[in-house]
């Protein structure tokens, strides 16, 4: 049994290294002061001063932050209802609906960037940062849903009927007993979509209008014209803030 | 009648295609603890969820304090339900979750905070106000669930399974406590129970339901002592039986032939109206009313019936036990151990079981 764990742990921790080299690499190559990333000459935390300076870069960090603030939004306020409508769903109805809800998230994300592109050129809405919201909300709203509905069934179905025999209406039932008690779920995925959002490419790639570069998009037309230290501290942060949102996003979800 | 909380107007209510609720008409007196007693799928769940609200009737009306509760939703009813779960928000401290309902009748800060204590020393929880409900034993749980409903003071309070959730113990103590409530806030109960020795010592009355009727209205004294069908019978308290056909009916009184035991003579009892003689009915007796003598003996003036000593237990305050008197005829007896700690009788004795006519009760056969 000894012998077993040791395995195990062995084995889990190769698969850490696989995963998490690359990244810790990217992080180290980020603090180089050699302007070619190949070779190592002392430590700097110059490139992340460059990236202050680029007002390019600057600019697609608003975009994306933009874009992951007000589509992780839309995909709330739609997502909250509707995973509460779903809760409340009887019978075959609900096999069906809960199938359309989640299937966007074992779509292709490329077919989705095309469907979601060609549906914008048949309605005539013309690409811009608008549509890019949209599209992350699109591919956030099922994220919402599943994460809100997983804190839901938890709820014992009775508290809301108690709220209502005590003499509360609709609306104060959700004010004062269920909202409180889906918050952290809530809060949850909405961080876990605003990462999704601020890392996403291939969506935006497909719906992008003209100056709606954002962060990935940028990191993308960098990487053109070679490697860059540069390039190493912008996706070093992009890395962190991402992991930083996730773990606080599990935090949530714990409560 | 004035004085009526609570009036059931033949309701039907169906799941699916069984009928829970078969045309239940019942009355309910204001200050009345009221139970509805009866197995798991007797439907009194459902009529409990219809005076609360939860569910409509397909047909029928209630009317609380002589208003008709139709298309009245449960958050403007006069009633409040205390949960089998208790249903406590998990996310309030138990004085918020006490308060949440004068709240709700935004009644002044002032009011509530008075109310609210009140209750809350009412039901002894006046030290635990401001701890979470995950944070209380299930007994005191149980205390903020009935503190919850009482402080609203409704023309009802609902009471599903209360004790249910409880170790034996804690539910002794618990029955105790809420008949004093209740005697102290004079509101109306009505509760739901499956209990029947938790029913009559509850309720002022009850009803024992099955298949979604009413079989019985009455006094926990009336159901026990004058069932009016076998189903009352077995399910309040212990019965044990004879059947056989009734002769020699007159004036109230008459013999039963007895088909499942053998006897030198018939079994004498007293008839209600509506049996005549040729009927095949039921004698049903008590334990407790139950004598047993060693040996077969005959006894002129008792009705007597002889059997063989199967089981016998010691509980304690008395001796449990079980005669055979015939092939699939078994009886319940009871033996008080007031003078020793000896076996009354030794298992395989044949014994006498010796009891009164009048203390028989025939019924017709289901």
């Amino acid at each position: 049994m000894r012998g077993q764990g040791i395995w195990l742990r062995g084995i889990s921790g190769l698969g850490m290294a696989f995963l998490y080299l690359p990244i810790i690499v990217l992080v180290v190559f980020s603090l180089n002061a050699s302007r070619l990333s190949a070779a190592w000459q002392g430590f700097s935390w110059h490139w992340y001063g460059v990236l202050w300076q680029d007002e390019a870069l600057l600019a697609a960090a608003a975009n994306s932050l933009w874009i992951a603030a007000l589509s992780t939004s839309l995909a709330v306020l739609l997502g909250l209802p509707a995973a509460m409508g779903l809760e409340r769903l009887k019978g075959h109805g609900r096999q069906v609906v809960d199938m359309i809800f989640l299937l966007p998230l074992v779509l292709p994300e490329v077919m989705m960037g095309v469907a979601l592109l060609l549906f914008f050129v048949v309605i005539h809405w013309p690409l811009s940062l608008a549509t890019v919201v949209v599209g992350h909300a699109a591919f956030n709203l099922p994220i919402v849903v599943v994460m809100v509905r997983a804190r839901l069934q938890k709820l014992d179905p009775r508290l809301e009927e108690a709220a209502s025999d005590l003499g509360a209406s609709a609306w104060q039932t959700f004010y004062r007993v269920t909202w409180p008690l889906v918050r952290p779920a809530v809060l949850g995925a909405a961080l876990l979509a605003f990462t999704i959002s601020l890392d996403d490419f291939i969506v935006t790639f497909f719906v992008a209008g003209p100056g709606a570069t954002t962060l990935p998009l940028k990191v993308y037309s960098m990487i053109k014209s070679g490697l860059s230290p540069e390039i190493n501290a912008l996706s070093s942060v992009l890395v962190l803030s991402s992991m930083g949102l996730v773990g606080l996003s599990l935090i949530f979800q714990r409560r | 009648m004035a004085d009526l909380s609570i009036d059931m107007r033949a309701l039907v209510k169906c799941h699916g295609a069984t009928l829970a609720v078969d045309h239940v008409s019942l009355q309910i007196t204001r200050g009345e603890f009221f139970s509805l007693l009866g197995p798991s799928g007797a439907g009194k769940t459902s009529l409990l969820r219809m005076l609360a609200g939860f569910e409509t009737p397909d047909a029928g009306d209630i009317l609380i304090d002589g208003r008709s509760m139709a298309g009245v939703p449960p958050n403007r009813r006069p009633v409040n339900l205390v949960f089998q779960s208790y249903a406590l928000f998990p996310h309030m401290t138990v004085a918020e979750n006490v308060a949440f309902g004068l709240e709700m009748q935004r009644l002044p800060r002032g009011e509530i905070a008075k109310r609210v204590g009140a209750t809350l020393d009412l039901v002894q929880l006046q030290d635990k106000r401001d701890r979470v409900p995950d944070r209380l034993s299930g007994g005191e749980q149980q205390r903020v669930a009935l503190a919850r409903a009482l402080v609203n003071r409704p023309a009802v309070v609902l009471l599903d399974e209360p004790l249910a959730a409880l170790d034996q113990q804690l539910r002794q103590q618990m029955q105790a406590e809420l008949k004093t409530i209740q005697a102290q806030v004079g509101l109306t109960f009505v509760c739901v129970t499956h209990h029947q020795e938790e029913a009559l010592a509850l309720s002022d009355r009850l009803a024992v339901m099955q298949q979604g009727r009413v079989m019985q209205v009455g006094r926990p004294e009336d159901l026990y002592e004058h069932p009016e069908n076998l189903f009352v019978a077995r399910f309040v308290g212990v019965s044990n039986e004879v059947s056989g056909t009734l002769v020699d009916v007159q004036a109230g009184e008459g013999t039963l032939l007895p088909s499942d035991v053998s006897v030198s003579r018939g079994i004498r009892v007293s008839v209600p109206a509506g049996l005549q003689s040729g009927a095949q009915a039921v004698m049903t007796v008590r334990p407790e009313r139950v004598r047993i003598a060693p040996g077969h003996v005959a006894d002129a003036g008792l009705n007597c019936l002889h059997g063989v000593v199967e089981t016998m237990q010691y509980i304690g305050s008395e001796w449990q036990g079980a005669v055979r008197i015939g092939p699939s005829v078994r009886w319940t007896i009871r033996a008080s151990n007031a003078a020793s700690g000896s076996r009354p009788v030794a298992i395989g004795a044949p014994v006498s079981l010796q009891w009164n006519a009048s203390d028989g009760v025939v019924l017709p056969v289901i």
